[in-house]
């Protein structure tokens, strides 16, 4: 949207000083939370423990990091749960595009839909661990479909347990895509749409040159709160649904900092870890201000 | 952003039966983990054994009654109460007379402010617990509710100044020219203008926050280690690990500790939608 001018206020010195004032405390909690810490990890992961007892700076940490196959395996698990993005987008469009389009019962819909998102992480990691068991329901309904060959320990195999984590993010993210991109839709002009069915649009043609287009901005938008997700806020669901195993298999970068810092006592490793992750996401900042700045400046 | 009352009527009932299974089969799904974790809690552990999908039976009270009774719920629900509501309160007041400065003023490194705090957005908590949990050990927080507090309002504040920013803006700025000239001061109009025309955002911010701390884990896993300190969430996993055994048990905690979101959900379901959409699209 335009950004309104200010309204003018004299250049007294008083006028000056009073829009620090307004923000001092949200600097202090700023400073006090994200900055310091910042620049105490980066300080703790260049400390060394030298033989001689005195610490130095140094890349010590850095290079056992880097030597470390958990390290990558971490790393690669985060990469791992990134790809289902995608999928949780198509799916989140695809629904929302259904709800849009249809008329009885759209907001018992959506209203369903939704609720998985309100559900904490924990609470929902732990009713999945029942539910993907070995003698849990989703087993239980393969036998039960003639599928008894497809029954996995979906969580304690080494090779399912990252693919089963990723359905559960996607089972609770999904209600946060549908209801943005079905909000987005409302706001759409309908005559456009209107105008490619008296042209003879189908179904598909109609929303994949007319709909799709228009909600770029969102999509997007999407994306990259869900990237970011994918990256910084897993940490509960490995935590209450494998404990990073089976060994360490759907170890995240969360977790592995988190082992470091509280399990194995290792504050440099973890600082490392930690200043590894923060390079990662400073991708995604880029990303972020880009398009959080321009969604202020134009209408959505 | 508008929106309006409904989606686009369809054409006919009949085309749109292939949708409607669609997101029927996509409601069953979303609805299925929630209705397992309220069945289970009401079994009994025989009934749970052979039956997992169906209705109680019978029906049992046991399970509420034992977590209520054997773990500390109440004392984690009572402290997860007391987090949530000490850090709305003073994140949103914070966040409110930062965004009144950002959205009315103008100032050296205004647009620098602003970028940094959607830029904060983005920082993983994990990459940040350490330094702090050093710090609340040097400053004899760790293990206090006020530990939590202050980090959780840290976090919601930049994303709360993004918000209001964009809703301060979108308020007529002739109100405030008015109220100046009237002879009201900067606070004057931040206290009895903004704030009071400002009522919707601040709800759907109250709600949107609510929800990340009433379900926060990894901070309050870290900073709340003495069993009656914990709040709900990491106080679930400690109560699942005592019980591994008693399945509906464990659901009768989770269904306690979400039965107050399901509830503001019951009544607020609109604050939440919008209040997820606006800091999206706004």
């Amino acid at each position: 949207m335009p950004e309104k001018k200010p309204s003018s206020v004299a250049g007294s010195t008083s006028r000056k000083i009073e829009p620090y004032l307004y923000l001092a405390p949200a600097t202090i909690f700023v400073i006090l939370i994200f900055l310091y810490p910042i620049v105490d990890i980066i300080r703790t992961s260049l400390l060394q423990n030298n033989p001689n007892g005195i610490k130095t700076f140094g890349f010590t940490n850095y290079t056992l990091v880097f030597q470390d196959p958990v390290f990558w395996q971490a790393l690669g698990n985060n990469g791992k749960l990134l790809l289902s993005v995608p999928i949780l987008t198509v799916l989140s469009l695809l629904v929302a595009i259904l709800l849009f389009e249809h008329v009885r019962g759209w907001l018992v819909y959506r209203g369903i839909i939704f609720m998985p998102y309100i559900l904490a992480v924990p609470v929902v990691g732990t009713t999945f661990v029942y539910l993907l068991g070995l003698n849990g329901i989703v087993n239980t309904l393969l036998h039960a479909a003639g599928l008894g060959f497809l029954v996995q320990d979906w969580l304690g195999s080494v090779k399912w347990v990252l693919p089963s984590i990723s359905v559960v993010i996607i089972y609770r993210e999904m209600g946060f895509g549908v209801v943005l991109f079905l909000a987005r839709l409302m706001s759409l002009e309908k005559e456009i749409l209107e105008a490619a069915e008296i042209d003879g649009a189908n179904f598909w043609q109609k929303h994949v040159y007319v709909t799709l287009p228009q909600l770029s901005g969102v999509i997007e938008f999407f994306v990259v709160v869900e990237l970011i997700t994918m990256l910084s806020w897993v940490f509960a669901y490995v935590f209450t649904m494998t404990g990073g195993g089976p060994g360490f298999a759907s170890t995240v970068m969360e977790f592995y900092i988190w082992k470091h810092a509280f399990a194995f006592r290792s504050p440099g490793i973890a600082s490392s870890l930690a200043v590894v992750l923060l390079a990662v996401t400073t991708v995604l900042i880029v990303l972020q201000l880009r398009l959080r700045r321009r969604s202020l400046e134009e209408p959505a | 952003m508008k929106a309006p009352n409904s989606p686009r009527q369809g054409k006919n009932l009949l085309a749109s039966i292939p949708n409607q299974v669609i997101l029927v089969f996509f409601s069953l799904l979303a609805i299925f983990p929630v209705y397992y974790m309220v069945v289970t809690a009401f079994k009994t552990r025989p009934d749970w054994l052979h039956d997992q999908f169906g209705l109680p039976n019978p029906f049992t009270l046991q399970n509420i009654t034992g977590a209520l009774q054997e773990g500390e719920i109440p004392v984690w629900f009572g402290n997860s109460l007391i987090v949530t509501i000490a850090s709305l309160l003073v994140s949103t007041a914070v966040s409110a007379l930062a965004a009144y400065a950002i959205a009315r003023f103008r100032f050296r490194g205004r647009a620098f402010y602003f970028n940094m705090m959607i830029a904060l957005m983005v920082i993983p908590p994990a990459v940040l617990i350490l330094p702090l949990f050093v710090l609340m050990v040097n400053i004899n927080l760790i293990n206090t509710l006020p530990s939590v507090i202050i980090i959780y309002c840290g976090l919601l504040i930049p994303f709360s100044v993004y918000l209001l920013v964009s809703f301060f803006r979108s308020l007529p700025p002739e109100l405030f020219d008015a109220a100046a000239i009237d002879g009201c001061n900067n606070l004057d109009i931040f206290w009895r203008i903004t704030l009071p025309l400002s009522t919707p955002a601040l709800v759907t911010l109250i709600v949107v926050n609510a929800l990340f701390v009433w379900n926060e884990l990894l901070i309050a896993l870290v900073f709340l280690q003495d069993q009656s300190r914990k709040t709900l969430m990491p106080g679930l996993t400690l109560f699942k690990g005592h019980f591994t055994v008693n399945e509906p048990l464990i659901m009768a905690g989770t269904l306690i500790a979400t039965i107050p979101m399901i509830l503001l959900y019951l009544f607020g379901q609109r604050l939440f939608v919008e209040g997820l959409v606006a800091g999206a699209v706004k």
